[in-house]
Order: C-alpha cells, then structure tokens, then sequence
C-alpha cells in the first residue's frame, strides 16, 4: 500500500509538472535512431521546442528502420498512430500504396498555409519521395548515397601512388591485383551490396533496375538487373571474391569495422559512414567518387540515396497539422540542415543548405565530404536513376543478399544468381500488386 | 489399473473445466481461427483493404521451392537443438545428481543461461564468433580453420542450434535432475548390490524410470525449436546465407513482419500450427507407449 501511495503521490506532482506544458499540442514522431545520430536527432527536437510555445515534438524511438515501419503500420491498424513516422526508403513504395494512411507532405503544407517551395529541395532526393507528377509525399530526412573509401596507407605499401585513378572499376580491378600480389588479405569490402552493387551500380551506369521507370511509372513494374552490365559486375567481383580480392563480411554494414580497423584498403560504403570512419581510422584514407566501369555508354550517371524520409499519417486535427508544418519547415531550414550533413556525412537536402557549407569552408576542411553531393548532382536524373519504387523490397533485397552471397561463395555463376533473383523478386512484386489493386 | 474420480451430474465438472476453456479458447481458438480466416486473403499492410484469393496463399507458398526446403531446414534445426539440450542436460543432470560438496552452487550456475532472452544469447554468441572479432573464431583460425558462417550455410546451421540449444539446456537441466532425484535410491543400490554396474543401472534403471520426463521434455523442445528460435536466427544469421537457416517460424516472421505480406504469413502460421499439431499427435501416439510412468 505504501507504494501505492507513494506512487500516486509521484503521478501527481508530474502531472502538475506537465500541465503549463499541456497548453501546447503535442505532436509524436516515431523514429528509428539510436547513437550519436539519435542525439542529434533529439537535439534538434529540443532547438524546435524552444523556439515556439505552440507546440511540443515529441519524439520516441521504435527500434530499426523495419521496427519502426512496423510499429507505425500496427498503430494506425489501432487507430493510435503518431503525427510522423520515420520510414526507410524501401518503404517508400507501402507507404505511398496506402493512400487512406497517409497525408501527403505538399497537402500537410498547404493546409497549414506554410510556405514551401519544393524546388528548394536536392532533385535526386526529393525526386524519390515526389510522385510523377511532382507532388512531394514524404520530407527527405537523413539520405546518403554510396562511395569509395580509400586506406592510402594499404596502397603505399603495396607499392602502389596513393593518388592513382580509381575512378573505374577496371582501375580498382587493377589495384585489387597489386594489393592481393602485395599480400593484403583484405584488399576490397562492401557495406549493403544490393544497395551499393547492384542499385546504385544500375543508376550509375544508366541502365533500369525494374520496368515502369524503376517501378515510379505503376505497380506492374518488373524487376531487370539480370542485364549484362550487372551480370559483368556482379561476375567481377565474384571472381573478386574467388580470388581473395573482395572479401565479404555481411549484409549490412559489418564491412565497416574490418575498414574502420585498417584491414581492408578499399571499401564500398554509403557517405554517412564518413563520421565513423574519421573518428576511428588510425591510418591516412580518403573518399573517392564510387567506380564505374569504363565502356558503358552514359556511365557515370548518378547514383541514388538511401537512407529514411517522414511520412505524415492521416486521422488527426488541422492544429496539430499546422505543429507537423512547422516542424517539417524548421528541419529543412538552411541553418539546421547545413548543421545535420556536417555532423553527420548524409546529405545535405536544400541546395541553401549545400551553399551554407561550402562557403563555411567545411569542404576544403574535410575534402571527400562534397563527393556524394556532387554524385547526385552532376547529370539530371533518369527513368533509370531517379530512384527505386518496388513494393515489397525490404524483402527483395533479402532475397538478392541470398542470392550474391550464393555467387560469392562460389556456388553460382552472377547470370544465374540474378536471373533466379529476378524470378522471386516478380514474385512478390505480383503479390505487392495484388494487394494494393 | 486407472484410478478416476467420478462426478454425479454435469454443473460441477463442467464449472470445474470452464477456465481452463475460456483461457484455451481467448489465447488459442480466437488467434487460431483469426490466423485460418486471414490466410484466405490478401490484405494491405495498413488494413485498408483485402481481397479474397481462397487458398491462393497457399498455392503461391508450395508452389516456392524455398518455401517446401525450409520443411527440411526446420527438421534438421528442430532435430539438432533437442537432441543437443537434451542430450547435454542429461549428462550434467546425472552429473550434478552424484555430487555431494558444492551442489547447490554448481547447480545454480547451469540454471542461469535460462534467464538470457534468445535474442540476447544470439548476440552473445555471434560475438564469440563474429569473423573478425570473435574470440572462438580467432582461435580457430590460430588452428588453420577458417570460419565464415556468413558464407557457410553449414557452419551457420551449427552457430545457430548451439545458441538455441545453450539456454534450453538450463531448463532441461532442471527437469533432469528433479526426475533423477525421484527415482527411489533403494532401487538403485539394490541393482548395484547385485552387481550391476553404472553403465548397467544407468540404462536399465535410470533412463526407463527417467522415461516421462524424457518424454515430457521432448515434446517442449521440439515446440520451442518450432517456435521461439526465430530471434537466435534474427540476431545471428537473418535466415542465411541463402535461406540455410530459415527454418518456418523464421519466415512467418519475415514475410509478415518484415515484409508486410499479412496473407502469406498467416498462410504460414496455419500449416507450421497443422505441422506441430501432426508432429505432437505422432509423438503421443508412438513414442508415449515406450514411456513407463
């Protein structure tokens, strides 16, 4: 009993705590960062707080990127879903099919009369979350795009020039030579291969991934990287990986400790590995733009981002609209934007934002830091490198992880692995169909 | 010869039985039947909408060839963890029954692994093994063994049964020992009064006398290898590589949670519940009769 008491005494001096708060209305946002990147996440909620009394962000963290699309689809299906909801760009395509679920962030603005000008936005990256017609659906947050990370040290002492052209695959091939001859026993790793070698690999080149542009055009979209320049490039670095040059080290991001430790000279890795990398590499590295193979006609186009946008949900009030307004217009503000890809690598999302850092000099400060900007932007994008729309692709992505590890480890040859990979991803891009008809 | 209490009428029984019912019928039939009415349609993930495609679920499962060979991962998996925690709990079970100093002691460290969740015993142990900075797999390479369970589906098979096995072993444990300490003494030292040897009694006596609870476990290991690996498997392997360790639950799991394909995995929960049913059916049928209560 005596906890009891002592418990509702607690409740009630917290209740009176929270009420000159209370006046202000609450908006939950659901997010899935943990870390370094969770502070910062968290510190830009506190700055937004402070600098209004309308409305009060809170912001609960739901586990991993599927967690939190998880937590969000099964609080909708209760009828108790947040205002925000972080998902991972290959959610992008459920969340855009459950049209009842969502409130389109051009819609969100509008209602609330904030200004918004959606050209401000980096074109590769809104272009992913924009439907066809140029309505933007969900808020880019944090976007990344694949590059190369270099460990100079391991080219020195394979006797190789630290600077040399590593622009094309057919260089890097060359250099894996040198490094494998030099005895390293790790010349080459990648983080998210399907992301990096076979996603990005087909923007870069300017070749389609799927059918329909990607899959941007309609849900009948049909799954195409059985194509011959990923054929070739997933056969390389399977005979990479034969040889001792690429060594694998998991789906995710595992690659990056064997990098991180100076183990492997060359990795494949998305730029927002780039604070990790710079605080613990004890060795000289560099980031270089990710290769392309020299030959393919349009390559290098650009490559696309990876990473999470905020998805407004429907069924709540036109005030707390007008608080996720404000919010959403304070996160692509110049000053907190320029903020958020100096600390963090990902990219910045408006263009002001871009100018705010080159002209603070952090570039020439940090060189590398401008490559992934710059891959994103140097040509218009495509039908085939606006980005990708497949429903169900968490799970294709699983199945292409089987599928190249099946090909590393030597028991298929690229051509099959990809044609098999192609046959059960349709699979579910049928069934994606079907359910969304 | 049976003894059964016999009730005059029908109230009291039947008031008797009535909360064992309404428990089976809130936490079992109603999921149960939800999952059987779900697996006839294929809904958006939001519950927006839902089309009806009569067994059109299960025609797109069997008709998956990595779908019929995750019948036998399973098997290989179940088999493996419930021969491996028995088997170890036994052993250490019989061990623990003929120490006399420090018992108690060496007791309660073989029960902790049981408070580990799974998910945290796969982390452990995908530590240890960890191909750059686990412990066990540095030694292993020192020996000439290069381990890579990311790329070896074998080696993967072997790291997940013995993270799944390790904290069940705990529990076996328990219910070992207790059955041992049941077994009256004066039944042993009699056969070993005439002779019979450890070996001898340990067969002869101890494993039939042993034999319910033998029996009693197997049945609860097979279900929680069917059932409640999937988040050893999650933390360690995700099911690979190339779907060597993923075993049904697993992709229940996946599909529905991962990929919000709501119809196929409840597709999935009713077969794996139709499997488990048979599965359990079999054992009570033709294994049962061996055990001597």
């Amino acid at each position: 009993m005596k906890g009891l008491y002592l418990g509702s005494a607690m409740l009630a001096s917290l209740t009176m705590l929270a009420t000159p708060a209370a006046a202000a209305t609450e908006i939950q946002w659901w997010h899935a960062f943990t870390g370094r990147l969770g502070e910062l996440l968290a510190e830009q909620v506190e700055q937004f707080n402070a600098s209004q009394s309308d409305h009060v962000v809170v912001a609960t963290h739901k586990g991993n990127y599927s967690e939190t699309l998880n937590a969000g689809i099964a609080a909708f299906r209760a009828g108790e879903q947040p205002h925000m909801l972080m998902v991972f760009e290959v959610g992008t395509a459920t969340m855009m099919a459950a049209k009842g679920a969502i409130k389109p962030v051009h819609e969100v603005m509008a209602g609330a009369g904030a200004a918004f000008d959606p050209d401000a936005y980096l074109g590769p990256v809104k272009g992913y979350y924009t439907t066809t017609g140029g309505e933007m659906l969900s808020l880019p947050y944090n976007s990344s795009t694949p590059v190369l990370y270099v460990n100079r040290d391991a080219l020195k002492g394979a006797g190789l020039d630290p600077d040399m052209d590593l622009s094309t695959w057919q260089a890097v091939g060359g250099a894996l030579d040198a490094l494998k001859a030099a005895g390293h026993a790790c010349p080459m790793t990648t983080a998210w291969q399907s992301w990096i070698h076979l996603e990005n690999l087909s923007a870069w080149h300017n070749v389609p991934f799927a059918t329909k542009e990607n899959g941007f055009a309609g849900l009948d979209t049909e799954l195409v990287f059985n194509g011959p320049v990923q054929v070739s490039h997933i056969q390389a670095m399977g005979d990479w990986a034969k040889e001792g040059k690429f060594v694998y080290a998991g789906r995710r991001n595992e690659g990056g400790a064997n990098f991180r430790a100076g183990d492997c000279a060359l990795f494949t890795e998305s730029s927002a590995g780039y604070a990790g990398v710079k605080a613990e590499a004890k060795f000289d590295f560099e980031i270089r733009p990710l290769p392309y193979w020299g030959g393919v006609e349009g390559a290098p186009q650009n490559t696309i981002i990876g990473g999470a946008s905020i998805w407004v949900l429907s069924g709540h009030d036109a005030e707390e609209y007008n608080g996720v307004a404000a919010f959403l217009n304070f996160l692509s503000s110049t000053e907190v934007q320029a903020r958020w890809h100096q600390n963090t690598g990902y990219l910045p999302i408006t263009l002001a934002a871009a100018e705010k850092t080159r002209a603070e000099g952090f570039y020439d400060a940090n060189s590398g830091t401008e490559i992934a900007g710059q891959q994103m932007t140097a040509k218009a994008p495509t039908g085939n490198s606006k980005g990708l729309r497949l429903g169900s692709f968490d799970q294709i992505r699983g199945i292409i992880d089987e599928e190249l590890e099946a090909v590393w480890a030597g028991n298929k040859t690229a051509q099959q692995a990809l044609d098999s990979a192609v046959e059960r991803g349709n699979a579910l891009l049928r069934r994606f169909e079907q359910a969304n008809r | 010869m049976e003894k059964r209490v016999t009730f005059k009428g029908w109230l009291l029984p039947l008031l008797l039985v009535a909360p064992q019912v309404a428990v089976t019928a809130v936490f079992f039939f109603y999921p149960a039947g939800q999952a059987v009415w779900q697996s006839l349609f294929i809904p958006d993930p939001f519950g927006l909408k839902s089309q009806f495609v009569g067994l059109g679920n299960f025609e797109f499962l069997l008709g998956d060839p990595y779908y019929r060979a995750s019948f036998v991962t399973t098997a290989i998996f179940s088999s493996l963890v419930t021969v491996v925690s028995m088997g170890v709990a036994l052993v250490l079970a019989v061990l623990a029954d003929r120490l006399i100093k420090g018992s108690g002691t060496y007791r309660t460290l073989l029960i902790w692994p049981y408070a580990v969740a799974p998910a945290v015993a796969g982390v452990l142990w995908l530590f240890m093994f960890n191909t750059r900075v686990g412990v066990v797999a540095w030694y292993l390479g020192q020996l000439g063994y290069d381990w890579n369970h990311v790329l070896n589906g074998g080696e993967a098979m072997g790291l997940v049964v013995v993270a799944s096995a390790w904290g069940r072993i705990s529990y076996n444990f328990l219910f070992f020992l207790a059955g041992l300490q049941a077994i009256p003494r004066s039944v042993i030292e009699a056969a070993a009064i005439d002779g019979a040897r450890f070996w001898t009694r340990f067969w002869t006596i101890v494993f039939p006398l042993l034999s319910p609870t033998t029996f009693f476990l197997l049945v609860v290991n097979i279900v929680y290898a069917f059932f409640e690996t999937f988040g050893v498997i999650h933390t360690i392997t995700s099911g690979g590589p190339q779907q060597a360790t993923t075993i049904l639950v697993y992709k229940v799991f996946a599909d529905g949670f991962v990929g919000q394909d709501l119809g196929s995995s409840a597709a999935q929960s009713v077969i794996l519940l139709v499997v488990v049913g048979v599965l359990t059916v079999v054992q009570f049928r033709f294994i049962e009769r061996r055990v001597h209560y």
